[in-house]
């Protein structure tokens, strides 16, 4: 029993976002006219996965107390690299989509080299990063344009096995080769501990700059890879530069709705999956209420709000004021 | 000293550490051997932590050799420490409070399986190291940051073994535990020297290194004294031992005291968590009250409770004769109680360092200067300011230059003048003069003084026994929490500071207090 207690202490920010995700889309289903259905799920699939991949690469940072303030732009980047290099044949197809998840990664890798051995502040290398990165983003495609290979764009968008949405699968394979693997590694587990508490992890000897470095890495490699998906679903590319800001900070916001701490070290790219979801689905259920789109922002500030206030109550267990500002 | 002995396991030799201009460790020297205790006596700023950081690879010495089974060493890192096979538990805890037990205690170097730390065969070996630390009842999966400290501690044991060390170090290890705990550590470490290790202890608790320690080795002032095998020598001459920093400071006069007035600050049965017990005491206007002890024993936070930064406190606290409940350091510094603390940490809890000596010194006495609109009367300010500047004699080339570009002395001036701006009636100071030149420490000496004569209550802690002995009326000793003497007139000398420091009573404080103690 007292292992379940544990378990579920761990996951506490995990389940509640899972739980506020599945409490938003059962009011959705229910009161969408067509209901229940694969088309409906695979809808919604297609929506939430964008930022699903972005809010996983947000994750990866903000586990190390950083922030990642490029990923949008990272996004917009490969969108339209994408745009260019994922045409042709199935190699010539196959090489552009490798080319784009190494454009991603090494643009996660500067992040991470500049933070940790330019010992740069988080937020600010992370901006000046961003701007660099939509600069070559609209370079490569001044105005919107360019192409896909339609036939991987469709299959990657469709249903699988008639109900499974191809999307969805992807993401949860992404999740089984990036996310599990790097959150049980050394390196992974070097990245947390130095969120949680850096001293301690350079005195326990933990190798926290690499773990740091690749956290910063496979959050670009994520952000390309909703690049990707971004350009499956649109077929063309565009560096439109709001909608890099707001996959930005929709991403912090699906971060903290899935129960990781801004302060570090606590919580997993799970959590930040629903946490989109959860994000993704205030939209729909404005539309199926019949509320004019312009509530949407209102909306999202205020379940935004009220998620980030049920972590706050552990404030009032503090003894010591002074560790309000720790 | 024996003869037949094996080789020492390890031996350190003219070991100097020096820290800007001030001497950490001189000329240091010791040696350990496999199967023994070995504890390392002295008393604040000895030099008992530079040395055990020096050899665990968190400073590098700046001169002097290590021998390790016979070969030299020098470590770039804990972790080189580590894989040598020297490990130290600190009395920092070095524990990342987001992991669990588990996963703090195999830290270093997790079972791997495919590619992925095994997490079966981590808690197996977690609950192996639990086990050996005594500590079986701690649970592997619960976080470490929702246990209590003595708990904590105990995973800082097991993770220490887990490490499987050669030499084991214990800084204050027990400081944080329970009696139940100290037993059941005692008892490990016991099995531990018995299987061949080497073990370092450092501990406050003088009963702890009469049960457990094998030789001892005592410093003071950073160079090396003396080393006797336990029990040859008696508390008084560890004492003696332990006496001997010289006298360079040159200290006001302590006026007569008066004791008619009513007391302004008064105390009863203060206590905080655990941390802070049963401490009842007053401070008369005129009196400058020291706070003695080892670094530790809960002083800062009873000056941090006083000046109203803890919650869920107990006890009452008087001011001026009428309850006060201070919430809050704007309470404690309003117009009721009239508080100033002067902070241990200048850097972080006493000035914004960018910020110019003019903004510092006004941020406390902004109220003082400033309108019933709130907007600050510059010619009313600069006076001030003028005036405090002079008073301290802060050595600047203007007001309103960064008060970082300031030497450390001045900078701990401007954190005392900006409290003086309020003229307040009760000043709380947090070791004031740790790492400040001898010259603004005669200077801080001589302000408290005045500041005392011109009727302000001052109650002072300090690490360093000469400035308790040159500048206080009372000294109240505090160890784990309570105040465990109190010495007045002249009884206030370095033999009953750290006697009482110590919580021993040697023959000298046993005649004094009539075996009180």
């Amino acid at each position: 029993m007292s292992e379940w207690r544990y378990w579920f202490a761990e996951q506490r920010g995990t389940l509640l976002a899972l739980g506020i995700f599945i409490l938003m889309f059962i009011v959705y289903t229910a009161n969408h006219p067509a209901g229940f259905n694969a088309n409906v799920v695979q809808t919604a699939s297609n929506k939430g996965v964008l930022l699903a991949f972005i809010a996983m690469a947000q994750t990866l940072v903000v586990i190390t107390a950083g922030i990642d303030l490029s990923v949008g732009m990272i996004f917009l980047l490969t969108n339209c690299l994408a745009s260019w290099i994922v045409v042709g044949n199935p190699f010539e197809t196959t090489l552009g989509v490798v080319g784009v998840l190494v454009v991603g990664a090494l643009c996660g890798a500067l992040n991470g080299a500049i933070v940790i051995y330019g010992r740069l502040q988080p937020i600010v290398a992370t901006i000046a990063t961003g701007a660099v990165y939509f600069g070559l983003a609209l370079l490569l495609r001044p105005t919107p344009g360019g192409s896909v290979n339609e036939d991987l764009a469709d299959a990657l968008t469709s249903k699988l096995f008639g109900f499974m949405p191809a999307s969805l699968m992807a993401l949860i394979v992404i999740v089984l080769v990036v996310w599990v693997p790097f959150s049980r590694s050394v390196y992974g587990r070097a990245a947390y501990a130095s969120g949680s508490s850096e001293v301690a992890a350079y005195m326990s000897g933990m190798p926290i700059k690499r773990g740091k470095f690749l956290a910063y890495t496979l959050g670009g490699l994520l952000a390309a890879i909703g690049g990707l998906f971004l350009t499956f679903f649109t077929y063309t590319g565009d560096a439109a530069y709001a909608s890099g800001n707001a996959y930005t900070l929709f991403s912090i916001a699906a971060v903290v709705l899935g129960g990781v701490s801004l302060y570090g070290g606590k919580g997993s790219a799970i959590g930040a999956i629903f946490g989109a979801f959860a994000f993704r689905t205030i939209g729909d259920l404005l539309f199926v209420f019949d509320f004019d789109a312009l509530w949407q922002p209102l909306f999202q500030g205020v379940v935004l709000l009220l998620a980030v206030s049920l972590g706050a109550f552990a404030l009032f267990r503090v003894r010591n004021r002074l560790e309000w500002f720790g | 000293m024996q003869t037949g002995q094996a080789e020492p396991l390890f031996r350190m030799e003219g070991i100097s550490k020096r820290y800007g201009g001030v001497t950490a460790l001189e000329d240091a020297s010791l040696t350990l051997r496999a199967g023994r205790i070995h504890a390392l006596l002295g008393e604040n700023g000895a030099g008992k932590s530079t040395l055990i950081k020096v050899m665990s690879g968190v400073v590098a010495p700046d001169e002097g050799r290590m021998i390790f089974d016979g070969r030299d060493v020098s470590f770039a890192s804990p972790a080189a420490a580590n894989d040598a096979g020297i490990v130290c538990i600190f009395q920092e805890l070095s524990l990342i409070p987001d992991l669990s037990v588990a996963d703090n205690i195999i830290v270093s170097d997790p079972p791997m399986r495919f590619g992925m730390i095994d997490r079966a065969t981590q808690r197996k070996l977690a609950e192996d190291a639990l086990a050996r630390a005594g500590a079986s009842d701690i649970h592997p999966s619960a976080l470490v940051k929702d246990l209590p400290l003595s708990r904590r501690q105990m995973v800082e044991i097991a993770k220490a073994l887990a490490r499987k060390p050669r030499i084991l170090i214990l800084d204050e290890a027990t400081s944080a535990l329970t009696a139940a705990d100290v037993k059941k550590v005692i008892d490990v470490l016991k099995r531990l020297r018995d299987e061949g290790l080497a073990l370092l202890y450092i501990s406050h608790r003088m009963h702890e290194i009469a049960e457990l320690a094998d030789d001892c080795t005592v410093f003071r002032n950073g160079n090396y004294v003396a080393t006797y095998k336990a029990g040859t020598k008696t508390d008084d001459e560890v004492v003696e031992l332990m006496i001997g920093r010289e006298y360079n400071h040159v200290f006001p006069p302590k006026p007569v005291r008066q004791v008619d007035q009513p007391p302004v600050l008064e105390c009863q049965g203060l206590g905080w968590i655990g941390r802070l017990r049963d401490i009842s005491f007053a401070v008369r206007p005129g009196e400058v009250v020291g706070l003695g002890g080892l670094d530790g024993q809960g002083q800062r936070e009873l000056l941090l409770a006083l000046f109203g930064v803890l919650r869920g406190t107990t006890g009452e606290v008087k001011v001026d004769g009428k309850p006060e409940m201070i919430s809050s350091p704007s309470k404690a510094r309003g117009a009721k109680c009239g508080m100033a603390l002067i902070p241990e940490d200048r850097k972080t809890e006493g000035l914004m360092l960018p910020m110019t000596v003019r903004e510092n010194l006004s941020f406390a006495a902004l109220d003082r200067v400033s309108n019933a609109f709130g907007i600050i009367d510059t010619a009313k300010e600069n006076a001030l300011i003028d005036e405090m500047v002079k008073l301290l004699a802060i050595r600047t080339a203007g007001v309103d230059i960064p008060v970082g570009a300031l030497s450390g002395g001045n900078q701990q001036k401007v954190v005392i003048a900006k409290w003086l701006m309020r003229q307040p009636r009760i000043i709380l100071l947090n070791d004031p003069t740790r790492g400040i030149d001898v010259g603004t420490k005669q200077e801080i000496y001589q302000l408290l003084r005045r500041l005392a004569d011109d009727g302000a209550a001052i109650i002072f802690y300090s690490t360093d026994y000469d400035e308790l002995i040159g500048c206080c009326d009372r000294v109240l000793v505090l160890y784990d929490g309570e105040v465990k003497r109190e010495l007045a007139g002249d009884e206030i000398n370095v033999h009953n500071l750290i006697a009482s420091a110590l919580n021993i009573s040697t023959a000298e404080a046993a005649a004094r207090v009539g075996g009180r103690a």
